[in-house]
């Protein structure tokens, strides 16, 4: 693995050797000393072009923990209105010696330009680009899942295991979502089954060509297939109609109340999810719209604790990519 | 000064190899008689190669004036001229635009300072190309610069009534107005077709019906109000049934396809390289497939190239930060010649009349002393490209004339290849080397 760019680049075994990764880092972080010595010299830039703070932090708190130097680079808005391409920005990263770039862009496909277009030597990590993908986040939902539903008292984060057999329901923004896309890729690859479910508005022209299935009915799809987890996405506020912000303008759906009455996780359809089920968002939420704060605290939330996961499979991530790049590159 | 041409074994729309001789810028003779009249004329041998009637581009963006730095009139020309082109047609979305007599006048004067090409301007339908009032549509019809052909290319005549106009407008100059068919509101924000491709590399979508839609609306217009309408860039499956049920009912409309959506596929955005950002935006194999078979069948009418220079800057980003648009006069002929020829689908014949005799009247330049378009016969204009249909070769960006590097083909193999273009008798291109050409006489 030379970069991480997309979810569909992971086959099984280098997606499970990846989780059971993250799995020892997570084992360190038990610890009191949490920092390990094995980046020690390396250097990771944060290049975010577009605002993540949980993003941002997380990959930090990764890089700082395995020791390496992190250098971060807010470089806010886009690359032209800022006046400096996203080629003389990789330019000035590689001058500095990047061994790593982690980066956030809101162009889809700007990680892969950085990859392949000789402007830097370093790795590159995808944390999120446009509409395309999320890599390290269906890797945390990915642990997380397995953790939860693979785990047992001997083996508690399922080491080893893939995902096969279990179902995943991923609820709302599909069209505008890299959280899905990398999900419907990565889960599918760890035999798990995922089900879109979305306004027809928001589903991608063209998604009938994933390896997932859609619905349009959210009770229906809890109530027949019974998921063992139910993901819901972040419905964007430009997105909505009515008494939106985009006034005017031309929404997805009609009214945030039309939208949270369809496809919103209440504590109504919280109770119709089977007893082991589990309740994932990627955050930030919008409590009231997409999932009501009863859905969110119960104990069947697993929110928080895919940041904690988050941070393990980051540095799982770079240990990765820059810690063993001798044995892995050809 | 010799301005005579002996063209020796030369195929004409690949027939029998013949003779022609060119000279005080007619076909004078084709035949034994024209070896036999020869005297002292230059010999270029063209045993294998085949003449066609000059090409003609109904599509090309010159960039002059205004963005220099991608294309000027003369880099163009010279490049249309490498490509076999003895005359193009220029979009006005320059800066200042073309929608005044002046700046369709500096262009067409431009065209004839350098020389390579005979350069006719298209006007602008809309002032400033904002789709909200007609342009001085008669003053540039009745200038210098004869235009014919108008558009707002780059952008769509959306407003139903102002292209109402525009086509009854043009009847008095028999003029036409060339369509940039895009429903701008099905297509805010696009970056490449809408389907399969796009969803998986999370580009905003361009859909097919935005294109269809738009033609549907138009040709149903162009029949209501009895006017000529002409299709820019044609990409889809659905628009070339639109096409073929139109001319079935006699609609007056034509329509062009461009050399890369005969070969490309949107496929190429996954690469993210925003060489292959066009607009209208590559399509799927099947769309390639049937724009093929639509140009076979003469619902397609002409290819055109929409040659489209932009500087490395523009290109050099990520894909949503990058212009549309890709080069193509140097190497239009070489694809029509993989795509369309070489597969069976055209002969020569067909493909002088797809790049020559057909946009030449189009655009109402086959009449004349400058007429382009006309039979490789005698007493017609000498404009003539020789190509060489055995060649093969590999694009290197590098070495094409255009100021701009932008073509999608680097690396790839095409077939066929210009050796020589003649305008009006004088050679622009020999041994497919350009022929620096005189200096305006003032």
């Amino acid at each position: 693995m030379r970069h991480l760019l997309s979810a569909a680049d992971l086959d099984r075994a280098t997606a499970v050797h990846l989780l059971d990764t993250a799995s020892q880092m997570a084992a360190t972080q038990a610890r009191e000393i949490k920092k390990l010595p094995t980046l020690r010299g390396r250097t990771v830039v944060n290049l975010f072009f577009e605002d993540s703070t949980r993003t941002r932090i997380s990959f930090e708190a990764a890089a700082k923990r395995l020791s390496a130097d992190v250098i971060n680079f807010s470089a806010k808005g886009s690359s032209v209105s800022k006046g400096e391409s996203l080629k003389d920005t990789a330019l000035t990263l590689q001058a500095m010696g990047a061994d790593a770039v982690v980066v956030r862009h809101q162009a889809s496909g700007a990680p892969h330009r950085l990859a392949h277009s000789g402007w830097v030597d370093g790795a590159v990590v995808n944390a999120g680009d446009g509409t395309h993908q999320h890599p390290t986040q269906a890797l945390l939902d990915a642990f997380t899942l397995r953790r939860h539903l693979r785990g047992d008292a001997d083996n508690p984060d399922g080491v080893g295991l893939d995902l096969t057999g279990l179902h995943v329901a991923i609820v709302g923004d599909v069209l505008h979502s890299r959280v899905a896309r990398s999900n419907v890729n990565l889960l599918h690859t760890l035999g798990a089954e995922v089900t879109l479910v979305a306004p027809p508005t928001l589903v991608p022209v063209g998604a009938e060509s994933w390896t997932s299935r859609t619905s349009y009915h959210l009770d229906q799809v809890l109530a027949d297939q019974q998921p063992d987890a139910i993901m819901m996405l972040r419905v964007q506020r430009e997105r909505m109609g009515g008494d939106g912000t985009g006034a005017g303008r031309t929404g997805f759906f009609p009214s945030p109340l039309e939208y949270t009455r369809a496809y919103g996780l209440d504590a109504r359809r919280l109770a119709l999810l089977p007893e082991h089920a589990i309740v994932m968002h990627p955050g930030p939420m919008n409590r009231g719209l997409e999932i009501s704060a009863d859905a969110a605290d119960s104990p069947r939330a697993v929110i928080v604790e895919q940041v904690a996961n988050g941070v393990a499979v980051r540095m799982a991530v770079l240990y990765l990519l820059l810690a063993k790049e001798k044995e892995t590159t050809p | 000064m010799s301005a005579t041409y002996l063209l020796r074994g030369a195929a004409p729309l690949g027939g029998d190899p013949t003779d022609l001789l060119l000279a005080d810028g007619r076909i004078v003779a084709v035949g034994a008689d024209a070896a036999r009249d020869a005297g002292d004329a230059e010999v270029v041998d063209a045993a294998g190669l085949v003449a066609l009637p000059g090409l003609v581009d109904l599509h090309t963006h010159l960039r002059e004036p205004g963005r220099e730095d991608a294309e000027t009139v003369a880099s163009g020309t010279r490049a249309a001229a490498l490509g076999g082109f003895t005359a193009v047609h220029a979009m006005a979305n320059t800066s200042p635009v073309a929608d005044t007599a002046g700046v369709v006048e500096q262009v067409w004067r431009l065209g004839r300072d350098a020389g390579w090409a005979d350069v006719l301007p298209v006007g602008a339908v809309s002032v400033g190309l904002a789709g909200e009032q007609l342009a001085e549509l008669g003053a540039m019809a009745h200038s210098a610069a004869r235009v014919r052909v108008f558009s707002d290319d780059g952008k769509c005549v959306h407003d139903p009534v102002l292209m109402r106009r525009a086509l009854e407008y043009v009847k008095a100059f028999d003029g036409v107005i060339a369509q940039h068919a895009q429903e701008p509101r099905l297509t805010v924000g696009a970056q490449m077709h809408e389907g399969v491709v796009s969803a998986d590399v999370g580009l905003a979508g361009w859909p097919a019906v935005a294109e269809e839609a738009i033609i549907a609306r138009d040709v149903l217009l162009a029949e209501h109000v009895g006017s000529r309408l002409h299709v820019c860039h044609l990409s889809t499956a659905g628009s070339v049934e639109i096409l073929r049920w139109a001319k079935s009912r006699g609609i007056d409309v034509t329509a062009e396809v461009t050399p890369h959506h005969l070969l490309l596929t949107d496929e190429l955005a996954r690469t993210y390289d925003p060489l292959y950002k066009v607009n209208p935006p590559l399509r799927t194999d099947a769309d390639v497939m049937a724009v093929r078979a639509g140009l076979a069948d003469g619902t397609i009418d002409i290819v055109a190239t929409d040659h489209a220079p932009h500087t490395r800057e523009d290109k050099d980003c990520e894909w949503a930060a990058a212009a549309f648009g890709m080069t193509g006069l140097e190497t239009a002929l070489s694809v029509v010649q993989t795509t369309m020829v070489d597969t069976g689908l055209l002969g020569w014949a067909d493909v002088a009349r797809v790049l020559s005799t057909a946009p030449a009247r189009i655009g109402r330049i086959d009449t004349g002393e400058r007429a382009h378009g006309r039979p490789l016969a005698v007493g017609e204009p000498a404009n003539v490209t020789l190509i060489d249909p055995a060649a093969r070769w590999t694009v290197d960006p590098a070495a094409l004339a255009s100021a701009s590097r932008n073509t999608p083909y680097g690396g790839r193999e095409l077939g066929g290849r210009v050796v020589a273009t003649f305008l009006r008798g004088r050679p622009t291109v020999l041994d497919a080397v350009a022929v620096p050409q005189p200096a305006p006489a003032r």
